[in-house]
């Protein structure tokens, strides 16, 4: 097998064609061969990267801009594995990793987490057996705590100041314990988590109560594979799944929709003011009743193949992977 | 695979023969995944495009498909190139040139095939689309004539006249003009001859695309135009210069004015091309194989036999689409150009559904051989799938053995694996790959993945193996491991007894834990009594039941009691006597003990319970 870490170029501003549309096509910059399949991976600050590996290894690489090459910076080799390597079949895969410069928090399929600091050899602490299935992803909810996803449906959250090995709480789905795949934190409002489960399934939670989520939607036909919270637009939400599809969550309200009774008083009222208007929206989220709160929802590819594996957006730009080898990009998502 | 054979000696009884047999190499070339990829996706738009369309936009629409999976050969046969120039292995080298020049010929194919079959085209837009063809892929003379047309003074090129020859050639006509009209500027002496070919060469009659005219109408002025062509021919205009004399005869369709040209035309299928604009620009489709044979036969002039590639363009000029499928496949390294052509053509209707012998008709036998070397690959596999999809006789019995031997490194390939088989109701295979998996998460000792993986394939017999495990776990270090597990279990505790009977047994730890003593009696009791409890564990859990049966306030009441009682008879008579007499003596002082504690909690519950209240 012959994977590699690419990394791309994607047009510059003025060559903007007819509909504003891009032409041409990504230009490759540079490659480097990777060991294993690509499971995860992380900007960690402007110039590394930090990649997992399904053969259980976590690799710095960093791209040096000047003459664009990539190199391998560091690695932590056997940074999951499974226990007795006699009877083991085959590495664990670490599945996921974020980063929060300089420090990187990895999961695998051996149920470990990993808290890394970039630069130092060894880790800085582990979690053996952490979880008794496998862990599928990990966030960041503060810069202490994390928040993991399990394949028995389970979220939990980890306070790494303390020293036990437990999780300082755990959170389930009602009903069947489906695996969740991924999870994400809203980027303002620390207490809304969203995940993705095998069935498709996106859920948000509030932390700060129950252990249940707030509401389930009915969203793919199969796994979700990633969903993300846009960083600066907060009330769009992208997910994406093995059925092929990749859905755009819009909960942003206009503000002229509202209800009339709202507008009495004038400037007095703070009904209009930017943190109300931040705070409806955020409610959206977290509204069990969708039809109060409009929430749009389009499936941005139209005619849909093979599983849709990743995506990430920043600012006005889409970027995404499907399993027919392509990437696509859109660096108009907002037009 | 490819397998060649080779024979030794001439049919005796028992002549032996060796089998090379090697592995398709092509899918493991960089460059071609993207045909690969690409094509799947058109392929599968044509498979799901509505076949309610009829007439000419359904043709349209295929041939619009057709155009597409050219233009996915070009942009893989561009990237080969670029490839082909920035190796500086002369092997890699060779190795990308040889397959630019099969992925250049394939198109070639494709193309003619588009035009006679796909498209169909009538006599009259038949010539012109010809002649797009050997525009397109005719061109050995592309850089003569870039040279020429960028030189200072054309005219004066050496190579002015083999340009001009070209674009008559090719019916470029245009062209032709314009680079006459700077001759024609440097030779004032001779501009009545220009004027008059220039004339000649604007007034051609071409057939038209649209309906502006009618063949007959065509054919007419064709037949004008023609003869005034010959009337200046033999009225000696052009004898003062060679060059414009042998073009005159071109335009005449004379053949040996034609062939003297050879070597700008380089191929037969050239040559019967412009041989047809100049003599019979109303060609019919089915009139094509005779003047294909012909011209092929005079070009090739038996110096050359004729190549694969020119046998199978002759098998398209005599609409032979069998034989050109057949020609392809045994030219071809590879299953893919005539799986795609083959099924467009079924599509469009045109082929026959004659069954081979074994059953399958053509179209399903070339996807089978396509799709079942996609999955030879360790990630185009995921294409094979589609392509069974959608052969209807032997897809789905081809899925079900290839898609059980990909070997599953990662759980998220095996989450791929499992979600195609269950869109397909391929239960049988649903659970195989569970069970492997959690076998594998078992012997990790990773119990909540291996409970997982039970879930997800329904398999009761599993999840009581990895129940006994963690009940194993539990006797031997006296704790359970992996409690966020057996405390989350939620409904799918119900999946297997065992199973059950782990999760109730955690929430008697847990009442306890709590204190809540009666509850967790109740439970204990209510485990044993309605056989939810295997009958091994009940020594177990009649040992928990002790410290119940010591606690200062009585806790089990005279009933429970004397149901206790009863499963602990039960336990010991079910034992024989050699039993009995191999158990040690710890075995037989717990017993002693319970025995002990049951009859002292009954004495002291039939005094609380035979007690008065409030006295």
């Amino acid at each position: 097998q012959d994977n590699r870490i690419s990394i791309w170029s994607v047009g510059d501003l003025g060559n903007v064609g007819l509909n504003g549309e891009y032409q041409g096509d990504p230009q490759l910059l540079c490659d480097i061969r990777h060991n294993g399949d690509v499971m995860d991976m992380q900007f960690l600050d402007q110039e590394r990267i930090v990649v997992a590996s399904s053969t259980g290894t976590v690799t710095v690489f960093r791209h040096h801009q000047n003459n664009q090459t990539l190199s391998a910076n560091q690695r932590w080799e056997k940074a999951h594995y499974h226990v007795d390597q006699d009877t083991s079949c085959g590495g664990a895969a670490c599945t996921g990793v974020i980063c929060n410069n300089p420090e990187i928090v990895t999961v695998g399929e051996d149920g470990r987490i990993n808290l890394f600091r970039a630069d130092q050899k060894d880790a800085v602490r582990t979690i053996d057996n952490a979880d008794s299935s496998t862990l599928h992803a990990v966030t960041f909810l503060r810069t202490t705590e994390i928040l993991t996803v399990n394949s028995i449906g389970q979220l939990k959250i980890w306070d790494l100041r303390q020293q036990r090995n437990e999780p300082s709480q755990i959170f389930s789905l009602t009903g069947d314990r489906v695996p969740l795949h991924c999870v994400d934190r809203h980027p303002n409002q620390q207490h809304i988590v969203a995940t993705g489960g095998q069935d498709g399934m996106l859920s948000i939670w509030d932390i700060r109560q129950g252990t249940m989520p707030v509401s389930l939607l009915n969203a793919h036909e199969a796994e979700m594979w990633e969903v993300h919270f846009h960083p600066s637009n907060p009330d769009h939400l992208f997910t994406c799944s093995e059925d092929g599809s990749l859905w755009h969550w819009d909960t942003s309200t206009d503000v002229s929709e509202k209800p009339s009774f709202l507008h009495q008083g004038g400037r007095s009222t703070t009904y209009f003011s930017h943190n109300t208007i931040n705070q409806s929206v955020v409610s959206a989220w977290l509204s069990n009743d969708p039809t109060k709160d409009r929430m749009e929802i389009t499936n941005l590819i139209p005619n849909q193949t093979l599983s849709v594996n990743s995506l990430d957006i920043l600012g006005p730009c889409l970027v995404y992977g499907t399993d027919a080898e392509a990437i696509y990009v859109n660096r108009q998502l907002f037009a | 695979l490819t397998a060649y054979v080779a024979g030794t000696g001439e049919g005796g009884p028992s002549s032996s023969r060796l089998f090379v047999v090697r592995k398709d190499q092509d899918i493991y070339i960089q460059t071609l995944r993207k045909l690969f990829n690409e094509s799947h996706g058109i392929f599968i738009g044509l498979q799901r495009s509505e076949e309610e369309l009829a007439g000419k936009s359904r043709k349209a629409q295929l041939v619009q498909v057709s155009k597409n999976y050219r233009s996915v050969i070009r942009a893989c046969m561009e990237d080969m190139h670029q490839a082909a120039i920035l190796t500086r292995d002369p092997a890699l080298h060779s190795q990308y040139s040889t397959q630019v020049s099969i992925l250049s010929a394939m198109e070639l194919i494709w193309n003619l095939c588009e035009i006679l079959f796909v498209e169909a085209a009538a006599a009259g837009p038949l010539l012109l689309r010809l002649l797009d063809w050997v525009r397109l892929h005719v061109c050995d003379v592309d850089n003569m004539v870039h040279e020429v047309l960028s030189s200072e003074n054309p005219s004066k090129h050496e190579l002015f006249w083999n340009v001009v020859d070209v674009f008559v050639l090719q019916g470029r006509m245009d062209e032709a003009r314009h680079l006459l009209s700077k001759e024609a500027s440097a030779n004032p002496t001779s501009v009545n001859m220009y004027k008059t070919l220039d004339d000649l060469m604007k007034k051609m009659p071409v057939p038209s695309l649209g309906n502006t005219q009618t063949l007959t109408e065509m054919e007419l002025k064709w037949q004008h135009w023609h003869e005034e062509c010959q009337r200046y021919l033999q009225d000696g205009t052009f004898a003062s210069s060679s060059h414009m004399e042998s073009i005159c005869k071109i335009l005449l369709g004379d053949e040996d004015a034609i062939l003297e040209k050879k070597d700008l035309m380089t191929t037969w299928y050239h040559f019967l091309v412009t041989r047809l604009l100049y003599s019979h620009p109303t060609v019919k489709p089915m009139e094509l194989r005779f003047y294909a044979q012909a011209c092929m036969d005079l070009f090739l002039g038996g110096e050359s036999s004729p190549e694969p590639l020119d046998t199978i363009l002759m098998a398209a000029f005599e609409f032979e689409m069998h034989q050109v499928i057949k020609e392809c496949s045994i030219a071809l390294s590879n299953w893919w150009f005539v799986a795609h052509l083959t099924d467009l053509l079924d599509h469009c209707k045109l082929l026959q559904s004659h069954n081979l012998y074994f059953g399958s008709n053509m179209r399903e036998f070339l996807l089978l051989e396509y799709a079942s070397g996609l999955f030879s690959h360790h990630s185009l596999w995921q294409l094979g799938v589609d392509y069974f999809d959608h052969c209807p006789e032997y897809g789905r019995v081809y899925l079900e053995l290839h898609i059980e031997r990909i070997p599953l490194n990662t759980e998220q390939k095996a989450l791929k694996v499992l979600r195609i088989c269950e869109q397909r109701q391929m239960h049988e295979q649903v659970r195989s790959i569970c069970k492997i998996m959690a076998m594998k998460a078992l012997r990790n000792n990773r119990l909540g993945s291996a409970l997982s993986w039970s879930i997800r394939a329904k398999d009761a017999a599993f999840a009581t193996l990895i129940s006994d495990r963690f009940l194993k776990d539990y006797c031997e270090s006296g704790c359970f491991s992996d409690l966020d597990l057996i405390d989350n279990l939620g409904p799918s505790m119900l999946l297997s007894d065992r199973l059950t009977f782990l999760g109730k047994y955690r929430e008697f730890h847990r009442l306890y834990g709590e204190k809540r003593f009666s509850e967790a009696a109740k439970l204990l009791l209510m485990l044993m009594t309605a056989h939810i409890a295997p009958c091994s564990f009940w020594m177990t859990l009649l040992t928990d039941a002790l410290p119940l049966l010591e606690q200062k306030e009585v806790i089990f009441s005279a009933e429970q009691t004397y149901e206790l009682m009863r499963c602990l008879e039960d336990l010991t008579a079910g034992k024989s006597d050699k039993q009995k007499f191999q158990d040690d003596d710890v075995e037989t002082m717990k017993v002693e003990m319970l025995r002990l504690a049951l009859a002292r909690n009954l004495a002291r519950v039939i005094v609380k319970e035979g007690t008065l209240e409030g006295s």
